[in-house]
């Protein structure tokens, strides 16, 4: 019976599912807690009950990658790996890996000091699209409409001087219907997408945000961008976020390591919790 | 049980698991499910959003 191991450090609803859907394939299943968990350098394996593989579902993205670092000095097999959950975690660096690998992805600009970040606001027009290059939820997702917003926005980053405000991302509003696509995948398919679209008329999607879910087609098209995607970060289980370029088609702005579902659940085909379980079982070392 | 900031009383699910966040309708405050022995839980502050949190 293969250990499957959940980690975690604030039990969601996708969390329960994940147990639940293990439970019910009948595999050895348990919820372990970062937070009250310890790993030293003199560590091994079998100090700990880490099971045959580990599913890393943490909601704070740097605890997760720093516990994943943990998990594969132990040699335990983790989703997603840590050079992974490194690439998705860190919106500059998907962004270069897309562009590297030929994925479409909107065109992006990176700066290092809020001077060098109007320069390029001024030199490529209003709107560009602010992000900061670590957090999720659609948090701090800014749409710099004019100078005074982009001056506005610039100065509280220097005022709040945290070490990542200094890294400007800047990208180009892509001119889209009011809505982007989600879709999941797990290794090497597709598993489900979903349309999501704004709950206030506002630029933004997020199912945290109040986003509604509505199934989406898995074309082809959909499909052959989510897997080149998912390789451009080396794989594993991931949110592939798209949007409808008007004049392009498809592009994919971002990667989530950490995928949430309970929005798309309620609308897919195929069960989530258990392709992931599935998927996860499969990687196992026994 | 009884909230450990304003002692108002508490319901938490039977099925509710350690890790589980649970609020308190009388303050609103958040806690974790710190452990559970049977029907005793033990709650702590539940951490606040961080900025790294998400997908």
């Amino acid at each position: 019976m293969p250990k499957v191991r959940i980690v975690f450090d604030r039990i969601r609803l996708e969390e329960k599912m994940l147990e639940e859907k293990s439970n019910e394939l009948g595999h050895d299943t348990k919820m372990i807690d970062a937070k009250i968990t310890q790993v030293n350098t003199e560590s091994k394996k079998n100090d700990f009950d880490f099971g045959d593989v580990v599913l890393e579902r943490c909601v704070s993205y740097f605890r997760g990658l720093h516990f994943t670092a943990c998990l594969e000095f132990l040699d335990i097999p983790v989703l997603n790996k840590f050079e992974v959950a490194n690439n998705c975690g860190n919106k500059m660096i998907t962004s270069l890996l897309l562009k590297k690998h030929n994925v479409p992805t909107p065109k992006t600009f990176f700066s290092f000091s809020p001077e060098t970040a109007l320069e390029i606001l001024e030199k490529e027009g209003y709107p560009l699209v602010i992000k900061p290059i670590i957090g999720s939820w659609g948090r701090g997702v800014i749409l710099l409409k004019d100078r005074d917003t982009a001056d506005a926005i610039i100065e509280v980053r220097e005022l709040s001087d945290g070490p990542l405000d200094r890294i400007y991302y800047l990208q180009e509003a892509i001119k889209r219907p009011p809505r982007d696509i989600r879709a999941i995948v797990v290794g090497d398919q597709v598993i489900a997408a979903m349309y999501r679209t704004s709950s206030s008329g506002g630029f933004k999607t997020n199912i945290a945000l109040g986003g509604e879910p509505v199934l989406c087609e898995i074309t082809k098209e959909l499909e052959d961008i989510c897997i080149k995607a998912s390789k451009a970060v080396g794989g594993g289980i991931l949110g592939v976020d798209v949007m409808e370029d008007e004049k392009r088609g498809l592009v994919v702005h971002e990667v989530n390591n950490t995928v949430e579902f309970k929005g798309l659940a309620k609308v897919a085909k195929r069960n989530i919790p258990k392709e992931m379980i599935d998927y996860a079982v499969s990687l196992a070392v026994r | 049980m009884n909230c450990p900031e304003c002692d108002g009383n508490m319901k938490i699910p039977d099925d509710a698991s350690v890790g589980e966040i649970v609020s308190c309708p009388d303050c609103g405050a958040d806690f974790e499910i710190a452990s559970k022995n049977g029907g005793v839980c033990e709650l702590k502050h539940a951490e606040k959003v961080g900025e790294d949190w998400g997908e």
